[in-house]
């Protein structure tokens, strides 16, 4: 029994059917890798998955709890967190204040005010704050604002925002879109660097076939919306049904 | 000090130094000097710079922190307004009952009009406000007459209750609000070398509740309440993602504001004890904004500053007809003086509020933070050229030893 499970999921927009039977079960602590073409249904999957769109039919399970009907936030209460294929990070804000917001959120919950205690004088959470900044080696930036960062430095700073919340499966999208090489491989040293010393479970929906081979236990390739295979790395490399859907097109 | 940081200390420091010392900083003309109509430090206006002040420090706190543009921001000044009428009438001529009375009026009022309008964001949260402001326009103007007293005012008589008071004093008058005896309308004046200096109970009061309503906002500014708001101006969807909903925290904010604006209300009230459906009209919502903008929107002083600048204009700015404008050209050759005065004309006097938008535009344009963004300018202009200065004399000072 996974952490995730997917059970017959069947999503229409109109006439168009962008999910058809998706059954798909994420085990604890693996990195579970969705990929696929354009138009294959991954990212209405992955909405389904945080409350943005509800399925016609079907179950989606966190474990063992259904997620459907919840909203957004109360997903992420739940323990699951959602990196953005464009970083989705306060802009308006220095890179410390981004910190201290999912730290603010995840301590006090959606409703205690605290009008009259200032910011600065919470000692505890900006030394965690600090140390999650120190991870992802952007403590030297804590005080720059945020808008004004490279992509790449967005991008971390939108996973340690997610971390340190300490969620228990993290949601990437396309993570390492539109960046330069650069700054894919620094993202990909960067997952690792996390799936090791942390116990969190990963699914990753990604174009980018280098990320998705040097980061995933686990494949599923979607193809119009079903899943075509579901297997280790080194079988869907060599996969005919893969070649022939996915690979085969892009080769 | 008060659990300030530094910055926010000086600033708090400059605004109490500026309300309690505007008497003389409003008056800086001798009485008999041709520049005295430039004074404003006469008890009713400061009044004005000061309640204008607390309103739009209200109102900078929903639209600074979260970006929500209220444009029925006036609706809840109107409610505490009458309510704290109907609290001379019915209760006692004290100012404090009056005061929180239009505080809680107004705050219920704004839980109504947030549940709705904050279900929409944008324009359409600017629309649904400006709709209910002009329906509590029309409403207290019309169908709820028994309340309001419709196009006349509500206002004190003789032959209102007042429980805890007096329908009337001993020789028959009306009786005046007061403090526990102090009353509003109470002033001193100071005669110094030419100046007159006019110190009013009723501004002090004004100026005190400023003081505090500046220093609550400034709180709210640093709390982590108030960085989840400019969280939700920044970025609501990453928010949502972050496990908060926005909702409880847009709604709280808006009454907060809310009330901030019923306290203007029950003030004016103080001051002046007659409440008209005009203080509840879109122009009244509009001039919020504009002081607020003007000022520099999002930062701690700003609205008090676009407040006074306001006011400024509106009380002074007007009172130059063509005589005053007569009386300062007439050195000039009577035809060159003609031309002058009707070039002139349209911007001051009744024409105040062309030369005002002309100001406006000039601030959105080159200053889009408003004059706060003028002054950290001048002040960064000056700095630079000290160290300038500086260099050339360190410069200067090293030449010799070589």
């Amino acid at each position: 029994m996974g952490i995730l499970e997917v059970k017959d999921v069947n999503k229409r927009f109109g006439g168009l059917k962008a999910l058809s039977d998706v059954n798909l079960s994420v085990a604890e602590n693996t990195v579970h890798a969705i990929i696929g073409p354009n138009g294959a249904g991954k990212s209405t999957l992955l909405n389904c998955l945080v409350g943005k769109l509800i399925p016609d039919t079907g179950s989606v399970m966190f474990d063992g709890q259904s997620v459907l009907g919840r909203k957004p936030y109360e997903i992420t209460q739940m323990g699951i967190s959602r990196v953005f294929q464009t970083p989705e990070i306060f802009g308006d804000l220095t890179v410390m204040e981004n910190m201290m917001i999912p730290l603010f959120a995840r301590r006090d919950g959606a409703y205690r005010l605290r009008a009259f205690r200032s910011v600065d004088s919470e000692a505890e959470l900006r030394s965690r704050a600090e140390a999650m900044l120190e991870d992802v080696k952007m403590l030297d930036k804590r005080n720059m604002h945020s808008a004004s960062m490279s992509r790449g430095d967005k991008r971390r700073l939108e996973m340690a925002m997610c971390l340190v919340q300490e969620p228990r499966l993290l949601l990437l999208d396309e993570p390492t879109a539109g960046m330069a090489r650069a700054d894919t491989n620094n993202t990909i040293d960067l997952l690792k660097e996390i799936k090791e010393k942390r116990d969190i479970t990963m699914a990753i929906i990604e174009h980018d076939m280098h990320v998705v081979f040097s980061l995933a236990d686990r494949i599923t390739v979607l193809a119009q919306g079903t899943p075509l295979v579901e297997d280790s790395p080194e079988n869907i490399k060599g996969h005919p049904k893969v070649r022939e859907a996915y690979l085969g097109e892009a080769a | 000090m008060f659990g300030l940081g530094k910055k926010d200390t000086t600033v708090f420091v400059v605004v109490i130094i500026l309300a309690l010392c505007a008497p003389f900083i409003l008056n800086p003309f001798p009485g008999n000097s041709s520049l005295a109509q430039f004074n404003a430090g006469y008890p009713d206006l400061m009044q004005r710079f000061v309640i204008f002040g607390i309103f739009a420090i209200g109102f900078n706190l929903l639209f600074g922190l979260t970006g929500y543009l209220s444009f029925g921001h006036a609706a809840f000044l109107g409610a505490g307004s009458y309510a704290a009428v109907w609290m001379f009438k019915l209760l006692s001529m004290n100012v404090i009952p009056a005061i929180l009375l239009s505080m809680i009026v107004a705050g219920l009022f704004a839980v109504v009009i947030g549940y709705v309008s904050l279900r929409r964001s944008g324009i359409y949260f600017s629309i649904l406000t400006l709709a209910f402001a002009q329906m509590s326009y029309n409403l207290a103007y019309s169908v709820l007459t028994p309340i309001t007293n419709g196009e006349t005012g509500l206002q004190i008589t003789l032959d209102d209750p007042r429980i805890l008071g007096a329908s009337a004093t001993a020789d028959g008058g009306i009786p005046v609000t007061n403090l526990f005896g102090l009353e509003m309308r109470h002033f001193t004046t100071v005669d110094i070398a030419g100046w007159s200096f006019n110190f009013s109970v009723g501004y002090y009061l004004c100026a005190v509740i400023m003081i505090l309503a500046f220093y609550v906002a400034v709180r709210i500014f640093r709390s982590p309440f108030g960085m989840m708001l400019r969280a939700i101006k920044s970025n609501q969807q990453r928010l949502y993602y972050t496990g908060l909903n926005a909702r409880p925290y847009t709604l709280a904010v808006f009454v907060i504001s809310g009330m901030y604006a019923g306290l203007a209300g029950g003030l004016l009230a103080s001051m002046d004890p007659l409440a008209g459906p005009e203080r509840m009209q879109w122009t009244a919502s509009g001039e919020v904004v504009l002081m607020t903008i003007l000022g520099g929107a999002g930062t701690l002083i700003g609205p008090v500053l676009g407040a006074g600048f306001i006011k400024y204009f509106e009380n002074i700015f007007s009172k130059i007809n063509d005589g005053v404008l007569h009386g300062w050209f007439s050195f000039l050759p009577d035809g060159l003086e003609n031309v002058v005065i009707t070039l002139l004309h349209p911007f001051v006097g009744k024409g105040w509020h062309l030369t005002l938008g002309l100001m406006f535009m000039l601030v959105v344009i080159f200053l889009p933070g408003g004059l706060v963004e003028g002054g950290q300018r001048i002040a960064k202009a000056l700095r630079r050229g000290r160290t300038e200065d500086n260099g050339a004399a360190r410069k200067a000072s090293h030449e010799p030893a070589e």
